[in-house]
């Protein structure tokens, strides 16, 4: 299995407040990673490093055998990464169909001119893009809202929609900063066979961030554990449950199931 | 296939000949005060939509409009004037050699216009769009304010404050009109087109644009260039239309009253922005009489209030901002689609987006 | 350029920065509490500047009185104008807040000109506070150490204030941290007030001050003032007090000793402003003692 994403020793510096210490992931190619920690541990700092909203203060990212450390988000996911947002981060003046037609702006081989004098490099261009979107809506249930405020939506479909839209960048990688955050069990368990079925279908690797840990030791192939910004674990679910350390730090004593 | 498209291409193109037609007859049939006064509206409706694009459909608060109008109103002014003019309008100092014997036929002169502020533009947006809201909203106005004073003091090129006159004179309305339509056209191609999508995205939500790919400060500084340059255009328009112009037209004053006319309209309304121009236009020249002395019954006279036109429109702003923050439109556009929902002609393609 | 001349011009700078100073807490305390600049903060100074001159020129009431009359009436205006014009949009936009500040800044400006008329008017100076003073060969006004006597005073007051009193100490909460402030049982809202005061208060003291310096009144006479004291705030670090002064002083310093050592850039005085200004902003937009902040993603 090949390497997508590596982190070497990556560190972020607040002044005086060290957000994430030396730091070393490891994602390998269509794999499911989860990455869970306590609130404050750093999470979503690892997050914004990766994907160029902060450059880390020491350390490299490297993305596909190329160092992306320090790109700024946009050429990041033109190179093929995309994320979601902790608090959803819709554009709320826009429906459904234009929220997920965005992501494809970064793909468009086409000028301004052409646009604006209706050109078929452009014109056809952007319908097949249309199309794309579409599709992709389809396959996620959410093409009878197309033409809806993308804010009008309840919660969960937000939550998809988000994704959706990430996914319409045509990345390799996938990092969802808590999908299933203010979902109920049966919502997660969805969530949890989406992400499944997402990957499969797309064929792309997904890095997450959870709280919900029915989702996390459901789906995740292997969990990375932060805490104070630095790795307290890594492993499979079953060896994550039971490290002493992470069950002090964050998971206090799981219940085994049968 | 799309039976409802070839409706709307219809509908589009027999509006345009009536606009025409109307144009005509006003051309021919209106009073020169009256169609001066239109001529004056389509110059604001050509400021709005270009502020609107930069404000209302970008989100980024620019108040340095005037500025560029400036820039545009002196490009394209000494471009035009007859070198006869030049030689008697620049008394103090005479006009810089390489510029003494330009002429240049009007259609020219405001394509440079736009070039030199979209310029402008690009040069003063490459700083000041890294800045937030508040903070490029004191830039721009810096900017715009710096540009007024080096044109107040290189009097070898702009007269100084003395200003230019005998600029050569349009009173067609066609000019006026035809460029406001044009650029309306062109404007609204340009926001749904992707590009569009991606101005919009920036002002709703900067970091999430970022991350769906948008290099948003490109974005920025092309909303802005063409903001600029359109601004430019208005600028040129206005100096053909009042044959004169000094760097005191272009104080702040001038981005307020289009400022009001976009918060009017509704910031991410192009229609909304036509409206209000036209009518803001219309309102402040009737407003005029306010400044007057009024005779009442023959009986008595009430004194004239002057300024008190801009005492109602700082209230007017303010009744809007407080109360009535969406404007007219609000983000709506006028499309076909609603007239015929309206009419339930049957929509061919479910398709509710413009590309 | 003669020792007297330079002796001159760093009179002029010492009392045109006090002003500048004085001006420009009132920006960075309302900016450091609700984020907005406050274009209206500068008209003030010419509501205050015009009370006292029909106060003294219309009601013939001693100077004092005007000074005081003027210096309540305009602190009373500014507290209005936020729980009218501000407090309404604090939860809107930012745009929406900014160009109220803007509506409001015209339309006292243009209120001025339908009022007063818009030719600028002579200021009646007191001759108890302003007569010319002979030291060593040179004359210069009591203004000049006036101003910068009265100055001091008052930034020692407000440091005082705002580093002593409960008020001030609640002042500095919630510029901090808005809700967490709110959640502490500290009356947001009487705080804003406050600070609306004293900055306003600020204000009109430098209007008067003002006045007495160039004794010319005009409806906008605050708006050239206004923008150059936002500058000097954001100069010395938006938000914080001590930079506004700071601030305020050098920019009053730097611009009377270009354009007295560079007479032929006298026309591009005010330009000056707005260059170090877009400077600033670009390259070191916490100013000379205030902080970057980061916004959470």
């Amino acid at each position: 299995m090949s390497n997508v994403l590596h982190t070497d020793n990556i560190t972020m510096q607040f002044g005086g407040l060290k957000a994430v210490s030396d730091l070393s992931l490891e994602i390998n190619q269509g794999g499911i990673i989860g990455l869970i920690g306590p609130n404050g541990a750093g999470k979503t700092t690892v997050f914004n490093m990766i994907t160029g909203v902060y450059t880390p203060t020491s350390g490299k990212v490297i993305f596909n055998d190329q160092d992306i450390t320090g790109l700024k988000p946009d050429r990041i996911t033109a190179l093929g990464i995309a994320r979601t947002f902790q608090n959803i981060r819709l554009f709320q003046t826009m429906t459904v169909m234009e929220n997920v037609m965005i992501s494809k702006h970064v793909r468009l081989k086409a000028n301004l001119a052409e646009a604006v004098l209706g050109l078929p490099r452009y014109s056809r261009a952007r319908l097949k893009q249309y199309d794309e979107c579409m599709e992709l809506l389809h396959k996620v249930q959410l093409d009878d809202v197309v033409n809806e405020q993308a804010t009008s939506l309840p919660y969960g479909k937000q939550r998809r929609l988000e994704i959706v839209r990430a996914l319409a960048t045509q990345p390799s990688l996938l990092l969802l900063d808590e999908p299933a955050a203010g979902m109920n069990p049966n919502e997660s368990q969805e969530l949890m066979q989406f992400i499944a079925r997402i990957r499969d279908e797309f064929n792309i690797t997904v890095l997450m961030i959870e709280h919900h840990m029915e989702v996390v030791m459901g789906i995740c192939e292997r969990i990375y554990v932060l805490d104070y910004g630095v790795t307290l674990a890594e492993g499979t679910p079953a060896e994550i449950q039971n490290n002493e350390k992470v069950i002090a730090a964050y998971l206090g004593a799981v219940k085994k199931d049968a | 296939m799309d039976e409802r498209k070839n409706i709307k291409t219809t509908l589009t193109l027999v509006s345009l000949v009536l606009l025409a037609g109307i144009l005509y007859w006003g051309q021919n049939n209106l009073s020169t005060f009256q169609i001066r006064i239109l001529n004056l509206a389509a110059i604001f409706v050509i400021l709005g939509v270009s502020m609107n694009l930069v404000i209302g459909f970008t989100g980024m608060f620019s108040l340095g409009h005037s500025g560029f109008m400036c820039i545009g109103a002196y490009t394209a002014a000494i471009l035009t004037m007859s070198p006869e003019s030049k030689e008697l309008i620049y008394f103090m100092e005479p006009i810089v050699p390489f510029l003494a014997h330009v002429e240049w036929p009007i259609f020219a002169a405001v394509i440079m216009a736009a070039l030199i502020s979209a310029l402008f533009g690009f040069l003063i947006g490459f700083p000041a769009l890294r800045l937030r809201d508040d903070y490029l909203a004191i830039a721009t106005l810096g900017f715009a304010e710096i540009i007024r004073i080096i044109v107040t003091n290189t009097i070898t090129i702009t007269n100084g404050s003395l200003g230019l006159k005998n600029i050569p004179s349009i009173k067609s309305m066609w000019v006026y009109w035809g460029c406001a339509i044009l650029i309306i056209i062109i404007l609204k191609r340009i926001i749904n087109s992707s590009w569009g999508y991606a101005f919009k995205a920036v002002r709703d939500n900067e970091i999430a644009a970022e991350a769906m790919g948008i290099n948003v400060f490109h974005a920025k500084l092309l909303s802005f260039t063409i903001g600029s340059a359109i601004a430019g255009i208005a600028g040129a328009l206005m100096g053909f239309l009042i044959t004169s112009i000094d760097p005191t037209m272009f104080r702040f004053l001038f981005t307020y009253q289009i400022l009001l006319i976009v918060v009017l309209g509704g910031m991410g309304s192009l229609t909304g922005s036509v409206i209000a121009g036209v009518f803001i236009t219309i309102i402040m020249e009737w407003l005029r009489v306010v400044e007057q002395d009024m005779n009442v019954f023959g009986l008595l006279t009430i004194p004239g209030l002057p300024g008190m036109r801009m005492v109602i429109f700082s209230i007017g702003l303010l009744m809007i901002i407080l109360f009535y923050r969406q404007g007219i439109m609000g983000t709506r556009e006028f499309n076909w689609d609603w007239l015929l929902d309206k009419l339930k002609i049957r929509r061919g393609s479910k398709r509710g987006v413009s590309l | 350029m003669s020792m007297d001349v330079l002796l001159q011009n760093l009179a002029n700078s010492i009392t045109l920065g006090s002003l500048y100073a004085l001006i420009a807490i009132g920006y960075t305390m309302v900016y450091g509490i609700i984020r907005l600049i406050n274009f209206a903060h500068a008209d003030l100074l010419m509501v205050a500047a015009y009370i006292v001159f029909y106060g003294i020129l219309v009601f013939s009431l001693p100077w004092w009185a005007s000074f005081a009359i003027a210096i309540v009436l305009t602190t009373l205006l500014g507290v209005t104008i936020e729980k009218l014009a501000y407090r309404p949009l604090r939860n809107a936009p930012r745009i929406s807040a900014l160009i109220s500040a803007i509506g409001v800044s015209f339309l006292l400006e243009n209120v001025g000109i339908v009022t007063i008329g818009a030719t600028p008017k002579p200021f009646p100076r007191p001759s108890e506070l302003v007569w010319n003073i002979h030291a060593g060969g040179i004359s210069f006004l009591s203004t000049t150490i006036i101003i910068p006597v009265v100055t001091v005073i008052l930034l020692i007051a407000v440091t005082f204030m705002v580093k002593k009193t409960k008020i001030g100490v609640a002042m500095r909460a919630v510029s901090r941290d808005f809700e967490a402030s709110s959640l502490m049982a500290v009356d947001v809202n009487k705080i804003i007030s406050a600070t609306f005061a004293v900055g306003s208060g600020l204000a009109a003291v430098g209007g008067i001050l003002w006045s007495l310096q160039y004794p010319q009144v005009d409806p906008l006479m605050g708006v050239f003032p206004g923008l150059k004291c936002f500058i000097a705030a954001v100069m010395g670090g938006i938000g914080s007090i001590p930079g506004a002064m700071i601030g305020g002083f050098i920019l009053g310093f730097v611009e009377v000793m270009l354009v007295g050592f560079f007479p032929g850039v006298s026309g591009y005085r005010d330009a000056f402003a707005f260059v170090i200004l877009i400077l600033i902003l670009l390259f070191r937009p916490g100013g000379i003692l205030g902080e970057n902040v980061v916004e959470k993603v």
